[in-house]
Formats: C-alpha cells, sequence, structure tokens
C-alpha cells in the first residue's frame, strides 16, 4: 500500500520505508534498480548534504546517495518508528 | 571480424596460456576488497597496463602455490553483468572472453563482501549462471563482524547451488591460505550449476540457443535478451541466424511489454538476493564502535562539510611542509652534480648536455616524486578509508552548480599542490565528459610551481603597502588564487556548455563504512602511481628539458670566448683577491647572457617579440617564456642567465636586475601594469610537459592536451594583452 505520495525524498532522517512502486521512464532510475532499489527493498534515510540534497540512504547495510531528482522516484511506506 | 585478426589474438592467447597453468578473473561490486584481496594474492607480483585502446587499467598478478602458477586478472567493479559504464563493460567483456589480448577466462573468483551481500549476491548469481568453474571469497572484515552481521556460510553455499565459499579476513589474512590453494585448483573444479531464477528467460533463451549457427553460451543469450541488440553484444548477434536475429525484438517485446528490461532483471534477481539474505544473515543488535560513532558525527551535514575541509587543510599542509624540504634537497642535489659535472669534465658541448641537460632534466622529473608521492598517499588512504566517497557526497550540491558533480572536488583540490596527481585521481569521476571537463579546468589551479613565479614578480614590482587589515602583495596573491578557481570553474562550466554538452549523470555513490586501509595495499598502489608517472610522463619531460637545453646552448658564438679572455686578462691587471673574483663571476655572467642572446632560444626570443611587444614584453622575457613552456619554473633561472646575474642568483639580484630593465629608449621594461599582465599570464598559461603528457595519458588522446594548451596560452595572451594595454593605456 503506497502511502499518499512518500517517495524516498521525503523520508525524514532516521525514517525506515520499503519501497512500494518504482518510476521506470527514466533510464537513469533503471540504473538505480540495478543497485538494489526495487519494490520490497527496505530503505533508511541516514543523512543528507547541507541544503538536503544529496541525500543518504541504508539500503540492506550499505550506504548509497542519491540526488533529490532521483529519489523522488521511488514511492515508499514508511515503516513506523519503534518497529 | 576477418579471420586474419582472429588468429592474431589466438596467437596472443597461446602465448599468454604458455607462462601459466591458468587465467582467473577476479570479479566483485565496487568497494567489495576486491583490489586489497588481489593484492594479497598475488603480492608485488602484477603488471599494469592500459586495456586495448581505454584508460582502464589492466592488473593482472601472479598467484604460485607449489608448481602451479595461476594467473589473476583484477577486473573493474561490476554491479551487474549488464555493463553500463566504460569499467562495466570492459569487466563484462573480460568475462566473456570477448577482449582483445586477454585470455578467455578458465574460472572466476568472485569477491563477496560480507557487509554487503544484497548487491554482493545480485551479481554472484549472474556469475554463477555462466556455468564457469567458480569460487567465492567472502571477504569479511572487521567493520562486518562489528556491525553485528553474521553470515551462515554453509547454508550460503547451499543457496548458491554447491559453490565452494571462503570466509577470508583481508586485514588479518585468515583463510587466506585455503583460498590461494582453492583458486590453484580452480581447473578441477567443476563448472558451477545454474540458478534458475528467472525460468521465462531461461527458456527464451534455450529457444534462441536451438537455433544458433554456433554454440552460445547461455548466459550470453540472455543478456542479449535483456540488453537488446547493444553494440556490445554485436558478436552474441552474429552467431545467431538470420531468422532469431529478426525475431530477437518479438521475443523481447512478449517478454517484458512495456517493462525495460533493466528494471525487471533487478526486480526479480532482488527478490531471489533477499530470499537468500533471509536464510544465511542474521543481525545481532548493532556494536557501538568508534567507527559507528565517528560515521554518525560526519553524517550530519554541518560536521560533516567541516570535517571534510579540516581533512583536506590537513593534507595540504602535509604536501607542503613534507615535500619542501625533500625537493629542495632534489634540487641541491642537482645543480651540486651538474656543477660537478662541468668541473670533471671542462667547458663543453658534453658535459653541458651532462649537467646542464640531462641531469637537470632528469631532476625536473624527480623533483615532482615527493609532492605526487606524498598527495597521492593521503588520496589512497583517503579512498580506501571510504573517506573519499563521502567527500564527493558531501561537496556534489556545489559541484553540480558548475556542471560538475562531487567526485571533481578531490582531484581540483589536489591540482593546488600540483596538476599531475590531480588529474590522475580523475579516475573516481565515472563519466567520462564529467572527467574531461574536470582535466581541463584543474590545470587553471594554482600549483606549487606557480608560486615562485608570483613570489619573485610581486616582491620585485607589488609595493608593499597595508590595504585595510591585509598587504597589497598578500592581496595581489591572494587574487590570483582566486583567478585561477574562478577560471577553473568557468572553463568547467563552458566545456559542460559546449564540447562535452550531455545529460547528467545519474549520482548514485556508493558510501561504504570506513574502514582501516591495508598497509599493503596502499603501499602497492603507491608504488603502481610511482611507475605510472616516472614511464609516461618522465619520458616526455625529459626530452622536453633535453631539447630546451640544446635550443639555449646552440649555436656557440666563436666572438665570446675571446672577448671573456680580453676581458678577464683586463680585469686580472687592475683588481685582485675577492675584487677579481666577484669581476671573474660578472664576466662569466655578461658573457652567459650574450650566449644566450646568440642562441636559437634567444634568437626565437627576439623572433616571436613583435607577437609579444603588445603586452609590453622584450626579446629577454619572451625567451624566459619561451623557455618556460615545458616547466613553468625553469622561468626564473632563464630570467637569471638573460640578465646576466648567473641561473642561481639569489631573489634579491634578479629583482634589482628586473626593475632596471630598459627598453633601447630607456623606459621601463617592467611596469605594474605590464607585471599584472605577465601575472595573469602565468595564472592561465600551462606551461608543463608533465601535466600535457598526464592528460594525454589519461585521456588516451592527443587532442585533449591540445585543445587545453591551445586554450589556456590563448587566455594567458589575452589577458595579458588587456592589462597592458588598458593599464598603460
Amino acid at each position: 500500500m503506497a502511502i499518499n505520495g512518500s517517495t524516498l525524498a521525503t523520508l525524514k532522517r532516521g525514517q525506515k520505508g520499503i519501497i512500494q512502486s518504482v518510476d521506470v521512464a527514466d533510464p537513469q532510475v533503471q540504473r538505480l534498480m540495478v543497485l538494489g532499489l526495487v519494490e520490497g527493498a527496505e530503505v533508511e534515510h541516514a543523512s543528507s548534504a547541507i541544503g538536503g540534497d544529496p541525500m543518504e540512504f541504508r539500503l540492506f547495510g550499505c550506504g548509497i546517495s542519491l540526488r533529490q531528482e532521483h529519489a523522488r522516484h521511488f514511492k515508499v511506506s514508511p515503516v513506523a518508528v519503534g518497529d | 571480424m576477418t579471420k586474419s585478426s582472429e588468429t592474431r589474438i589466438h596467437a596472443s592467447e597461446i602465448t599468454v596460456a604458455r607462462r601459466t597453468d591458468a587465467s582467473i578473473a577476479v570479479v566483485g561490486t565496487p568497494n567489495s576488497g576486491k583490489s586489497t584481496l588481489f593484492n594479497r594474492l598475488t603480492g608485488l607480483k602484477q603488471r599494469i597496463g592500459n586495456y586495448p585502446g581505454v584508460t582502464v587499467e589492466r592488473h593482472v598478478g601472479i598467484l604460485k602455490v607449489g608448481d602451479t602458477a595461476t594467473e589473476l586478472v583484477d577486473l573493474p567493479g561490476t554491479h551487474s553483468l549488464s555493463a553500463h559504464s566504460l569499467e562495466e563493460h570492459i569487466a563484462v567483456d573480460v568475462i566473456f572472453g570477448r577482449m582483445q589480448g586477454t585470455q578467455k577466462p578458465d574460472g572466476l573468483l568472485a569477491v563477496l563482501d560480507a557487509s554487503n551481500l544484497y548487491q554482493g549476491l545480485f551479481l554472484v548469481q549472474q556469475l554463477i549462471d555462466l556455468k564457469l568453474p567458480l569460487v567465492v571469497a567472502l571477504t569479511m572484515n572487521d567493520a562486518a563482524e562489528q556491525s553485528g552481521i553474521n553470515v551462515d556460510v554453509n547454508r550460503l553455499r547451499d543457496e548458491l547451488g554447491g559453490v565452494p565459499v571462503y570466509p577470508v579476513v583481508a586485514t588479518t589474512g585468515s583463510g587466506l591460505e585455503d583460498l590461494r590453494n582453492a583458486v590453484a585448483g580452480m581447473s578441477q573444479l567443476a563448472p558451477a550449476k545454474r540458478i534458475v531464477v528467472w525460468p521465462e528467460l531461461t527458456e527464451a533463451a534455450s529457444a534462441m540457443a536451438a537455433d544458433a549457427d554456433e554454440p552460445i553460451r547461455f548466459a550470453e543469450l540472455e543478456r542479449l535478451l535483456i540488453d537488446g541488440a547493444t553494440a556490445a553484444n554485436r558478436e552474441i548477434l552474429e552467431k545467431l541466424d538470420a531468422n532469431s536475429r529478426e525475431r530477437l525484438e518479438s521475443i523481447r517485446d512478449s517478454l517484458f511489454g512495456l517493462e525495460p528490461p533493466i528494471a525487471r532483471d533487478a526486480r526479480i534477481r532482488y527478490a531471489w538476493v533477499r530470499d537468500v539474505l533471509r536464510n544465511v544473515q542474521s543481525s545481532a543488535p548493532p556494536f557501538f564502535s568508534w567507527r559507528t560513532r565517528v560515521t554518525d558525527f560526519l553524517n550530519r551535514p554541518v560536521p560533516g562539510t567541516i570535517g571534510l575541509f579540516v581533512v583536506m587543510a590537513i593534507v595540504f599542509q602535509a604536501v607542503f611542509a613534507w615535500a619542501t624540504p625533500i625537493m629542495d634537497v632534489i634540487d641541491a642535489a642537482t645543480s651540486t652534480l651538474g656543477g660537478s659535472v662541468v668541473q670533471t669534465f671542462g667547458e663543453g658541448a658534453l658535459s653541458s648536455l651532462i649537467g646542464d641537460g640531462i641531469i637537470s632534466g632528469v631532476g625536473s622529473v624527480v623533483i615532482f616524486l615527493p609532492q605526487i608521492l606524498i598527495l597521492f598517499l593521503f588520496i589512497i588512504l583517503l579512498e580506501d578509508s571510504g573517506y573519499l566517497a563521502r567527500a564527493a557526497y558531501l561537496m556534489d550540491r556545489a559541484m553540480r552548480s558548475v556542471g560538475l558533480s562531487g567526485q571533481s572536488i578531490i582531484p581540483m583540490i589536489s591540482s593546488f599542490a600540483c596538476a599531475v596527481p590531480g588529474i590522475m585521481a580523475t579516475r573516481v569521476i565515472p563519466n567520462r565528459r564529467d572527467r574531461i571537463a574536470t582535466i581541463m579546468a584543474a590545470p587553471f589551479m594554482t600549483c606549487s610551481a606557480r608560486l615562485p613565479v608570483y613570489a619573485l614578480l610581486i616582491a620585485a614590482f607589488v609595493p608593499a603597502e597595508q590595504v585595510g587589515f591585509m598587504n597589497l602583495q598578500g592581496l595581489v596573491l591572494f587574487g590570483l588564487y582566486l583567478f585561477g578557481i574562478v577560471a577553473g570553474i568557468l572553463t568547467a562550466l563552458l566545456m559542460r556548455q559546449t564540447a562535452l554538452r550531455g545529460p547528467k549523470p545519474p549520482f548514485a555513490l556508493m558510501l561504504p563504512e570506513f574502514r582501516r586501509p591495508n598497509l599493503q595495499t596502499v603501499f602497492i598502489q603507491l608504488l603502481g602511481r610511482a611507475k605510472v608517472f616516472l614511464y609516461r610522463a618522465g619520458t616526455v619531460i625529459f626530452v622536453v628539458a633535453v631539447i630546451v637545453w640544446a635550443l639555449a646552448y646552440y649555436p656557440r658564438s666563436e666572438e665570446i670566448a675571446p672577448e671573456i679572455e680580453r676581458q678577464r686578462q683586463l680585469a686580472a691587471y687592475t683588481l685582485s683577491g675577492r675584487e677579481l673574483a666577484a669581476e671573474y663571476k660578472r664576466i662569466e655572467n655578461e658573457a652567459a647572457a650574450a650566449q644566450m642572446e646568440q642562441s636559437w632560444l634567444g634568437r626565437a626570443g627576439q623572433f616571436v617579440e613583435p607577437v609579444f611587444a603588445p603586452l609590453g614584453w622584450d626579446w629577454r622575457v619572451s625567451s624566459a617564456v619561451i623557455a618556460g613552456f615545458p616547466a613553468r619554473e625553469v622561468v626564473i633561472a632563464v630570467l637569471g642567465t638573460v640578465y646576466a646575474v648567473g641561473d642561481e642568483a639569489d631573489e634579491g639580484t634578479l629583482s634589482g636586475r628586473l626593475q632596471a630593465a630598459t627598453w633601447p629608449d630607456g623606459a621601463r621594461v617592467f611596469t605594474l601594469p605590464m607585471v599584472i599582465g605577465l601575472l595573469i599570464f602565468y595564472a592561465c598559461c600551462l606551461q608543463c610537459a608533465a601535466t600535457l603528457a598526464v592528460i594525454r595519458r589519461e585521456t588516451n588522446t592527443w587532442r585533449w592536451p591540445v585543445i587545453a594548451w591551445l586554450y589556456m596560452t590563448s587566455i594567458g595572451y589575452l589577458g595579458a594583452l588587456l592589462a597592458f594595454q588598458l593599464g598603460s593605456s
């Protein structure tokens, strides 16, 4: 269940989310899927650089940094804090 | 491909095969600890070359166990067999055995990072499907253990269809012996069994394989179905009959529909990976180490950015504080050695060639080494510790505003010490356009060789008055640094808008955990860098230095020697003791100046004087500038010679001479507008053979060094022209 408009770009620092759908039209987004950003993956927003862009995510223990313009293409359902 | 060229490849394969018993490709994702493991397996028995026609380095080493010698090829890191970047294309081509000059691998050593099983298994599953003998090295670093990840190795082996899995701790070397034996015995190993994770694709591929003209590897066909008829798949396409080739697109349509094949590939394989992970990996509560604390702190935007500047300041300080004394020693050693050659062999063409040509030529190569090695030591340490990626991440936004990406920051900052290691450090930039734009911008950064020229001219001609709380001289120096930065940024912007226009590359940077670099790996990499510099750049610098020597030495004038002798005798009548020695020295300097004036270099200076006259330069300045094209710091020595104060005059004497220099009509040569123009010329002009040689090497074409040289020289000329004409009117 994709929650209204939540994407990787809207996750708060320290918040986790599970990817629900990916907007695959952009070839650059397809390359990000090769790195493991696919439906079902749990992603945590770990940090961001000054100004909030790019953002750093944790994906199964490894750090990956994305620009906001790309993070927006991944719809997520946020995992409630404390899970 | 024609028949004859195929035969040639086979011949080279035979020569490779004769030396070693088998060739094994080392494959892994970037940052999987692949290179560290490769270095531990092969030690110093490795060669660094290039893949044909590209700038990607080819690392080959020999693993000796008992009597068997196994060739290991360390491939560039790749996330998938669907190649995207140049490095990935090379890795995939070698794996499939279609890289010219590299033997088809007899087996694969897959490096799987225990702290990043998710991406690692995605690749390993694709490798298993190749039906080659395969051994998995599970690199456990202390980071993985401390972050609380436990991997069930037996279970992992079962999930991977029984391929051997060897846990290795790279820092301590535990497990290395077993892995060594396994790799050496790989040729006896049965090929890995396929794991079918995507039955529809396998079915489609087998239908096509049945129709093929020649036997084709299944995995290659599957890649063809996923990636489509791209240039990389040309060889596979040629093996298919016309019918299958035509049907390819319709098969792909029915397989994927509207979904991009790459996306489907990722979705299906990562779903399999998640299932495997649930079975083999258990996470304990995270361990609180210094590493997590440091990472946490540096992850906050502001401390992280401040931390980056502190790190760069330390690197800079080290480069100047450590390299300068060594460089002074080298400098002194070269001139002493050169002087002693002249003393031993007497005056003459040969001793001048050895003393002033060859020895100072070699010296001008070696003098770069301390800075390059120290800078590279830091770059390698930063890279291996995982900090480089974080620096790129932190600076991405700022660099993006000038059309580059975060990865350009380290090469740019390094170029303030020396553009040579800066340009060599652009290898971390995956996008070619970004990389070349960075290479074009890097030489504008004020390198340490510009500093002596700036210092001389500023001290001689800029008055030391206070402007606000700053000294005018300091302000001018600061202005020159700033000028370099702005010129570099504008150049990068210009390049990205014109010759290097193209889509912004996706910025997906893997941010590895901080880890302790392995000293052996650091040492091996440093040695490789030094060799590359000495062989590739060193030869060019050396040749150019000898050419400049010849231009300044020949032709010898017949009239100068008797004239010196006459003046010496005259002096000996009237003077004695210390005064006579000083007079001898003066006569000698005058003679050197006279010799320089009628040498090819001096004539060239006089010949091009009209070109530089609008800039306010006389023939002496012009000759010095011409001599400085191979290495800008030479200018001071040449100015010393043409102004007859000797090539090792102290700064005070030389700047006195410069201040007093006049045109034939008595007007001063070094006016403030002219000096400012000269400074601007130095700030821009690419007077460095080493940089040109390295640009040539890193871009693999003469095109970019030629463009860089023309571009920077024109800007320097125009800047100097503008400054002089506006200032003098």
